[in-house]
């Protein structure tokens, strides 16, 4: 208990204490200034998109890897937990060097609000995959046979029953890369240039207001942030506690 | 033929997100030749570096395992108020931007802090020093051995434990004997997460380090250093470095995975 408060809980209690320092109205100037609201619109409508892309995309991956038969499905299937492992620095300047200035495709994002949603692509790919595996592996094949001999298209049995079952997991694999989107830092940095009002993402902005000596506005940014992603966590919990219970 | 379209789409994305750029980065770092490679990884600065780094990992990853161990017997085992909150708080490093710890840091251990007058008549530095650097290592890399033993743990029960405590073993004898063989797996999946998330933690060390190159430099900061001095080729090759590491810890993990499932 002691190694935890001291390294977790007293520094984030510190943050919240150094915001209110100067009262409410303190902490609301610094929230709402304009370059602070900027960013946090930012992050929150950028993770948004990052999130409804990974709930398509991540079960697509996921059906694709438990239902197809293919060589390299293997290495494809460790490729999902490149970006879990892989340094989130380079991870910014592996996309850099595909998509940047001098990308073989002719393609540059650099410095633009698309590297922002391309970054967080990269580091919450392998959330939804990998809640919705495990429930599609488990999935019985039966129902879905008995629905397609009983005259059901393909399209009307995914709709019907197999999303219906996956439905927790993707949601649960969501906020998770939700989360994880919010307070990302280290793949914005070298990609996204944060240029403020423009690509500068909420973690970044507190990153160049501690460097400035901001810490209060550092602080109030932070709680906000803090908020954002307790409130999704504390979400996620009861969604798999409802889950839990309907399985009991 | 949906199969198909739909195999087909999932791979592209995969190759356009992850596995083309990251050979692109690979093949950039190697397009002057190995030897240039050599050179831009030996020098003092990267040489340090990569000590650094592995000094961070060789110190978070024990601690957080012991940790890890113990906080998941507390919560599967035992029964008192606030298990919830616990649970929940040990998730925090989670949830919290890295950045956000950081700051979080600074506020307690920096000169100004609620400890820092304490610890600079002490002597001792936290915050620009390696120290500093230790903590948000441990903080960002704190929750990954709990998560992946608590599950182990609760499945487990207590049966054979309190047979071996009837027919006379200490508790200490049926945790060495008995608990701790049952959950090897379920730690070394946590460590090896650990490690991973350790090596590459970035954004937590950044604030706290103050990056005094040969000093308080990692490599995932000296990346940054030598790409923001328009060394690119360096940045690549320090990339390089990391990259090889994460894919040791790619493959550990795919090593353990279908051992603990079985």
């Amino acid at each position: 208990m002691a190694y935890l408060s001291l390294i977790a809980l007293l520094p984030l209690a510190a943050v919240v204490a150094r915001s209110t320092e100067g009262g409410f109205a303190g902490f609301w100037k610094a929230v709402s200034n304009p370059q602070a609201v900027a960013a946090l619109k930012l992050t929150l409508i950028a993770s948004l998109v990052v999130v409804a892309i990974n709930a398509v995309a991540g079960t697509l991956i996921a059906w694709v890897l438990v239902r197809d038969e293919f060589r390299g499905k293997g290495v494809v299937n460790s490729l999902i937990d490149l970006p879990f492992a892989l340094p989130t620095i380079v991870a910014g300047l592996t996309l850099l060097a595909l998509y940047g200035p001098k990308g073989p495709l002719g393609v540059d994002l650099a410095f633009s609000r698309a590297a922002v949603v391309l970054a967080l692509l990269f580091v919450t790919l392998p959330f939804v995959v990998r809640a919705v595996q495990p429930l599609l592996l488990d999935l019985d094949r039966e129902t879905e046979e008995a629905a397609e001999s009983l005259g059901a298209t393909q399209p009307v049995v995914f709709r019907r029953i197999v999303l219906p079952t996956l439905m927790p997991a993707i949601l649960a694999g969501s906020g998770l890369g939700f989360a994880r989107a919010v307070g990302e830092f280290g793949s914005l940095v070298l990609l996204t240039g944060n240029i403020p009002f423009k690509t500068q993402a909420a973690s970044v902005l507190i990153f160049s207001q501690v460097e400035s000596g901001d810490v209060t506005g550092a602080a109030a940014v932070s709680v906000v942030l803090l908020l954002l992603s307790f409130v999704t966590l504390l979400g996620i919990g009861r969604l798999a506690q409802r889950t839990l219970r309907h399985d009991g | 033929m949906g199969r198909l379209a739909a195999r087909g789409v999932a791979l592209s994305y995969l190759a356009l997100l992850v596995g083309v750029p990251v050979g692109l980065v690979f093949y950039r770092a190697f397009e002057k030749g190995a030897g240039h490679l050599w050179e831009s990884i030996s020098t003092p600065e990267a040489q340090h570096a990569f000590w650094l780094t592995c000094v961070m990992v060789a110190i978070a990853v024990p601690l957080n395992t012991v940790f890890g161990v113990l906080c998941g017997l507390v919560l599967v085992r035992q029964r008192f108020r606030g298990r919830a909150l616990l649970s929940a708080a040990i998730d925090l490093p989670f949830a919290v931007s890295p950045v956000v710890i950081g700051l979080a840091l600074i506020l307690v251990y920096g000169n100004r802090g609620w400890l820092g007058g304490w610890l600079t008549d002490h002597g001792i530095q936290v915050i620009f020093a390696p120290l500093g650097m230790v903590l948000a290592t441990i903080f960002v890399s704190l929750p990954f051995v709990v998560r992946e033993v608590v599950p182990v743990l609760r499945e487990l029960g207590t049966d054979q434990e309190q047979a071996a405590t009837t027919l006379g073993a200490t508790p200490l004898q049926s945790f060495l004997r008995i608990t701790l063989p049952a959950i090897r797996w379920g730690v070394a999946y946590g460590v090896v997460l650990t490690t991973a998330r350790a090596l590459g933690e970035f954004g937590a060390v950044s604030v706290v380090s103050g990056k005094l190159a040969g000093r308080t430099e990692t490599l995932t900061l000296q990346v940054e250093e030598r790409f923001q001095a328009f060394d690119v080729t360096g940045a690549y090759a320090a990339a390089v470095v990391l990259a090889l590491m994460a894919l040791v810890t790619l493959l550990a993990m795919n090593a353990i995975k279908p051992k603990e499932a079985s």
